[in-house]
């Protein structure tokens, strides 16, 4: 890289970015081993719910949408596959619960939890931070740690949702040997619509993650996979100019 | 390894240039586990390492069984007629009144004939509970006849010790499956020829059929024409059509 070298009197000056550890090493992985099996979790249940597709959304006996048209199925190939369904999902079940129960463990264990942790400001906060990605409000909503409590309030409830979807699912796998599970979530028949209604929310934490992500830029993705992000420093020293010879390096790394 | 809090650009943009690396390499590997699975031969119609899959959930389930574990009863009121959701095994005629019912054993030997009359003389056993399909519905309703523990021990010796699954055929062998014998003995397990009260229906598996809340409806195969105890697994039409042989709840 000597093309990419600065003139040698800048290279006197103090660094103006930074690495920051973002997420660990453990974090990375699980995460990004579980969104293939969010996905085939997902696709195969919905190959077993195509067997019997009863859900409706409904307000007031008014039907307002069907869970699903029948050419949702087709083009994504989900129709007349319920055996194969059944077979990804009972096995890839145990893939998915493996890897839920180890990040959790671990992110007890590293104390990471604590970035990741509501507390009582964050739904006020969260909607701050709505208003803000909306353009209603200007100011930026400030974070707390990594993220930002809109970013703490969605992440804790994915982990929980994640947490509902074992529960639900292993009620209705083995209702009666694992009864009092399935007696918690108020019975087999609801328990399965508990666990229906967790993979739509799955699918539409799935979207707005993408956007948001999207959205964030390449440095936060890059984040998730090596594990730093790249900040500035801020200037110890008022009188420097705060001026930063950035703008030719920072798109060279995009 | 563990990683530092902080690290300066340079070794940031090594890093990156790693990880970007491990990362698309991790992504094929994916990739590649992915194909590899769909490419696998297949174990009745489903690619074997799902197969085993299967058959390790069968084995994990079949440990943590507990006969004491009943499935959850309801009130008469709950109970409605069973909805009929398949026809194999009973499209052929049936002549009810000469129905009989034929028991062998391990080695295909037959042992007994019955008639309904024989199984009615067993002690009548009653029970609402929710039926479940695979296919993903449920539908409270209501059993009445003999348990199939009760049944056994006609045979119990005449049969060698180490019987480990019983398999049940429609008279026309149209339709048939495999059950193990830790279900089969178990009280919610009857052979039933009443639903609510009433002689079962045709199309609902009369004069006799299986039912338990213990497996789904696959398994509960209706109009039962012969029953044989076996020592190891035997034949089961949506197993060898891709499903699950265990298929308990
Ligand atoms: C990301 C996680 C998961 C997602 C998105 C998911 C999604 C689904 C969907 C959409 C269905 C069809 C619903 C219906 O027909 O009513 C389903 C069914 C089912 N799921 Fe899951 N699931 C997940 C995890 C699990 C887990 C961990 C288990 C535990 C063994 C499980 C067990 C089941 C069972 C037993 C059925 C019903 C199968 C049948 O009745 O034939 N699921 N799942």
């Amino acid at each position: 890289m000597t093309f990419h070298h600065p003139p040698p009197d800048e290279t006197e000056q103090p660094a103006t970015r930074k690495a920051v550890l973002k997420h660990r090493r453990g974090s990375r992985w699980m995460h990004w081993i579980n969104f293939p099996l969010i996905v085939i979790m997902v696709w195969s249940g919905l190959r077993i719910y195509w067997a019997e597709d009863v859900y409706a959304f409904g307000i007031l006996g008014w039907e307002w949408f069907k869970f699903f048209p029948e050419s949702f199925y087709e083009t994504l190939d989900l129709n007349r596959r319920l055996a194969r369904g059944l077979a990804f999902h009972f096995n890839f079940a145990w893939l998915f619960t493996i890897n839920g129960l180890a990040f959790v463990v671990y992110t007890w264990r590293t104390g990471e939890w604590r970035e990741l942790a509501p507390n009582r400001r964050s739904l006020s906060g969260s909607l701050d931070v709505l208003l803000h990605d909306l353009r209603i409000r200007k100011e930026e909503p400030p974070k707390r740690g990594r993220y930002n409590e809109a970013q703490r309030l969605t992440y804790s409830l994915v982990i929980l949702l994640g947490a509902l979807a074992i529960l639900s699912g292993f009620a209705i796998f083995k209702p009666t040997q694992v009864f009092p599970l399935t007696w918690i979530l108020g019975g087999y028949t609801s328990a399965r619509i508990i666990h229906f209604t967790v993979t739509l929310a799955f699918i539409l934490f799935f979207v707005v993650h993408i956007l948001q992500v999207a959205r964030a830029g390449w440095r936060n993705f890059t984040s998730m996979v090596t594990g730093y992000e790249l900040v500035d420093i801020e200037p110890d020293e008022p009188d420097e100019p705060a001026e930063s010879p950035k703008s030719a390096e920072e798109t060279a790394d995009v | 390894m563990s990683e530092k809090p902080e690290i300066s650009v340079e070794a940031y943009r090594q890093r990156t240039r790693r990880s970007l690396l491990t990362g698309g390499a991790a992504a094929l590997a994916g990739l590649f586990g992915w194909v590899w699975v769909q490419k696998q031969p297949e174990t009745h119609r489903i690619p074997t390492v799902l197969r085993k899959g299967h058959e390790f959930n069968e084995s994990l389930w079949t440990e943590l069984f507990r006969e004491n574990h009943q499935a959850r009863t309801f009130d008469l009121e709950a109970a409605s007629i069973l909805r009929v959701n398949g026809r194999r095994g009973l499209r052929s005629e049936i002549d009810l009144d000469n129905w009989q019912l034929t028991v062998r054993g391990p080695d295909g030997a037959e042992l007994g004939r019955h008639v309904l009359d024989d199984i009615k003389r067993l002690p009548y056993h009653e029970m609402t509970i929710e039926h479940k399909c695979i296919e993903g519905w449920a539908q409270i309703t209501n059993w009445g006849g003999a348990r199939f523990s009760d049944f056994m021990q006609l045979y119990e010796n005449q049969l060698p010790d180490n019987i480990s699954h019983v398999y049940l055929e429609t008279p026309d062998g149209g339709y048939y499956v495999s059950v193990d014998v830790q279900t089969m003995r178990h009280k919610q397990t009857l052979l039933a020829y009443n639903n609510l009260g009433e002689p079962i229906s045709e199309l609902n598996g009369a004069p006799l059929r299986l039912a338990t809340p213990l497996k789904y409806g696959i398994k509960q195969l209706k109009r039962i024409g012969e029953i044989q105890f076996l020592t190891e697994t035997g034949g089961d039409f949506w197993g060898e059509r891709g499903y699950d042989w265990y298929a308990g709840l």
